[in-house]
């Protein structure tokens, strides 16, 4: 009885890889442990061992094959005496892959927000006409922003845990050190409080640090140095001290890492004066974003998404594309409610708008992309407009981002509104485990749509 | 460091009046405190001259300093205008940080200083990145980074100590020991009391010194500054110390005795102690001490009159300096 070898989820996000590599043949025996392919995530190269004893029947994936779905069969496994021809009948187990129910939900996620870029977006009154764009992921987008920034001056550097020779946790600065060499590209020892410190001491003698947090979970360690050190100096000193630094790395939920890996900080950051705070979604922005956050005498927080990294979007073919902080951007105008997003919530807010629009409500879709300070005349004047409001985001609903552009509108649009603002957030929890209360936890298309009726009166 | 004196009388002399300036400018701090005149938290230095007085006549030009908030003698001892710092402490618009910083935050990017901070060991790792700054451009300045006996404590000091070791920073860090963190002696607080051996988990050689002796305390500031221009990494020195007053105004001091002060002030004080060797040696006699004295007093009162008259920062300035 042959069983089936199935590709691999070999990190919590993944959802599909190359096959780069068989390192076995039909007919070689394996036993559990041996190395039986090379397989390439976005992130990295890994190794995929076997789980059982046997003989390798037939490869039915062949080697250099992109997209291979995660739980897909790549190989089967003889049994002793077995020959290649018996049909397969049993799924052998993958390693670290979750299964049934847990792996579909993933899946299922994926897919909906993969769904993101065949959605029409406005084109952004920041690009000029008739530019070229290509295509590139979020994640090299914020790579070529780093280089050039590099390239541009020299008193850019960037250090961090793994982001070396490693090529980066989440290979956002993958190739870097190979350009910039080992003075630039800094691996750090895991000491946040420490090397968040010494940053900012870098960036008071002037050079301009750019610190990558593993994930923003971890920069909780750093909160003094960020706050206190980088955030405050420049007032304390009467302006006489300035902190250009940009603390940067993936922020909001993973997938099932649970309550320590998984939050949303903006709120936090965002209440800070002396920081400006930046949380793009599409890649054009994550590249011309970061560029101004390098180039901005302040201290930047600039928030990444790891679910994000990997989603592919135009970025304008120009030689030095740096966008301004402090605007946001409307990625689909409507007429009947504005919605409100930012970060990986655009995704889901232009979905949500789509399947609307089928029902005829046209919803106005606003990238708030920078969240400090905030760009809330664009939002009011669309309140102004359409008379409806709802925010999304990942993060808890008490003193969210959402509660914050909720008050100004009732402040400064009370007149023009026809229904109470309301809020789509992360439930106010911490992040559970179980795959189908993460589901839960967090905000979702349906919600989304729910509130959009909610304050249509249509619900 | 600037106005470097020609000879060795003249260095010498130097090191006593800054010592003195220090101590006067302290005392008269104190007293405009007792007035209401200085707000919030005021930590003065008093004891502790000889320490950056020492450092300080060690350092090159170029050098760096960064400490606590116990920091008025440290922007003395580096030549910081004294009209400039009373001011802050009094809140004023012509205070080094016109006013928005207070006794605890205080920064002259123009003389290398670097605060003045509020936050016990934040100025350890922030220090460290001095270094590296240093050594990432090139630069021959060394940073002088002083912590107390209680920061010593804090986590971030031996991330710090970890990573100036690794990449061999060009840092001095200044152990300042005056026994108390707070009101919290050494023996309570401390596994290790030998402050110099902290490092040595690191391979960071730490060397004890006595910081009520400033020919003593300039020796070995001289050594720690070769230490780290000759690309070795960075040093520790513990300096052995006291302080006089309470660990801010508010501080009544129950925690130690009366007579441990005054034995202290009577036995060890760096400024007599240093006087009297000085006339010994037959560098000087009374009248040029008191000459001095006449003229640091001088400078202190005329401190004290600016930082008194001088206006309060204009209401404009609460929204100024937030963003570059």
């Amino acid at each position: 009885m042959s069983t089936e070898i199935l590709m691999p989820a070999l990190s919590p996000t993944m959802e599909e890889g190359k096959l780069a590599k068989w390192l076995v043949k039909e007919g070689d025996t394996v036993k559990s442990g041996d190395i039986l392919a090379e397989i390439e995530t976005d992130k990295a190269t890994m190794e995929f061992e076997a789980v059982d004893e046997g003989r390798i029947g037939t490869i039915l994936v062949p080697e250099g094959t992109e997209g291979v779905k995660v739980n897909s069969p790549i190989a089967t496994l003889l049994a002793d005496g077995e020959s290649a021809d018996a049909p397969p009948v049993k799924k052998a187990e993958a390693p670290a892959l979750p299964k049934g129910e847990d792996h579909k939900d993933v899946a299922d996620k994926g897919s909906s927000t993969v769904a993101a870029p065949r959605i029409e977006v406005a084109a952004d009154p920041e690009i000029p006409e008739g530019t070229e764009f290509i295509t590139q992921t979020v994640r090299d987008a914020l790579r070529d922003a780093m280089a050039e920034e590099m390239r541009r001056d020299e008193n850019v550097f960037l250090m961090g845990e793994e982001v070396a020779q490693y090529q980066g946790a989440y290979k956002v600065s993958q190739g870097l050190l190979d350009e910039f060499g080992d003075r630039r590209v800094i691996d750090t020892p895991i000491t946040e409080h420490g090397f968040t410190g010494l940053g900012v001491g870098a960036a008071f003698a002037g050079l301009i640090p750019i610190v990558e947090f593993m994930t923003w979970n971890f920069a909780m360690q750093a909160m003094d140095q960020i706050i206190n050190s980088a955030a405050k100096t420049r007032y304390m000193s009467g302006g006489q001290m300035s902190c250009p630094i940009v603390f940067r790395g993936p922020n909001g939920a993973a997938a099932r890492v649970a309550a320590q890996h998984s939050q949303d900080y903006s709120a936090w950051y965002a209440s800070v004066p002396g920081m400006k705070v930046i949380a793009p979604y599409f890649a054009a922005d994550a590249k011309g974003l970061l560029k101004a956050a390098i180039r901005d005498p302040n201290p930047v927080i600039f928030l990444e998404n790891e679910i994000v990294y990997g989603r592919s979007f135009p970025v304008p073919k120009l030689d030095d594309f740096v966008l301004p902080i402090g605007k946001a951007r409307i990625v689909r105008p409507g007429k009947d409610v504005t919605i409100v997003a930012y970060s990986i919530t655009v995704g889901q807010a232009l979905e949500a708008a789509e399947k609307l629009g089928e029902e005829g409500i046209d919803a106005e879709v606003i990238d708030l992309r920078t969240l400090r300070p905030l760009d809330i005349d664009t939002v009011i004047a669309s309140v102004k407009k359409t008379n409806r409001i709802v925010t999304i985001e990942q993060a808890w609903p008490i003193c969210s981002i959402g509660s914050e552009i909720s008050a100004r509108v009732a402040l400064e649009a009370f007149d023009w509104l026809d229904a109470p603002p309301m809020k789509v957030s992360g439930k106010d929890v911490p992040m559970p485990y179980a795959a189908n209360l993460e589901k839960l936890a967090l905000p979702t298309v349906e919600d989304l749509i729910a509130a959009v009726k909610t304050v249509s009166y249509k619900a | 460091m600037p106005d470097a004196p020609k000879s060795n009388s003249e260095s010498l002399k130097k090191l006593y009046s800054d010592m003195l300036l220090i101590r006067r400018f302290e005392e008269r701090a104190g007293q405009l405190y007792g007035m209401g005149l200085i707000g919030g938290f005021c930590h003065l230095y008093i004891g502790q001259e000889a320490v950056v007085v020492g450092l300080m006549a060690a350092a090159k030009e170029g050098d760096q300093q960064i400490t606590a908030y116990r920091d008025h003698g440290h922007m003395l001892a580096q030549g910081i205008d004294p009209k400039a710092v009373m001011a802050e402490l009094t809140g004023r618009s012509t205070g080094l940080s016109r006013g928005k910083g207070g006794s605890m935050h205080m920064f002259s990017a123009e003389k290398k200083f670097y605060g003045g901070h509020g936050i016990v060991g934040a100025q350890v790792p922030i220090g460290t990145g001095l270094a590296f700054a240093n050594k990432y451009r090139g630069i021959d300045a060394v940073t002088l980074t002083y912590f107390g006996d209680g920061a010593a404590n804090q986590g971030q000091v031996y991330e710090s100590f970890n990573m100036a070791e690794l990449w061999k920073l060009p840092v001095i860090y200044v152990i300042e020991n005056n026994q108390y963190a707070m009101g919290t002696s050494v023996a309570r607080s401390s596994a290790e009391t030998d402050f110099s051996r902290r490092g040595l988990s690191f391979n960071i050689p730490g060397v004890q010194v006595d910081g009520m002796d400033v020919e003593a305390v300039q020796k070995a500031g001289q050594a720690a500054m070769d230490h780290c221009r000759a690309g070795n990494g960075p040093i520790i020195l513990e300096m052995k110390t006291y302080r006089y007053r309470g660990h801010s105004m508010s501080d009544p001091a129950k925690y130690r005795s009366r007579e441990e002060v005054s034995e202290m002030r009577e036995k060890r004080d760096p400024i007599d102690h240093f006087g009297k060797k000085l006339i010994e040696r037959g560098v000087v006699n009374e009248d040029d001490l008191k000459q001095i004295d006449n003229a640091v007093k001088a400078r202190v009162v005329a401190a004290a009159e600016f930082a008194t008259e001088s206006p309060e920062p204009g209401l404009e300035e609460l929204y100024t300096d937030v963003y570059a």
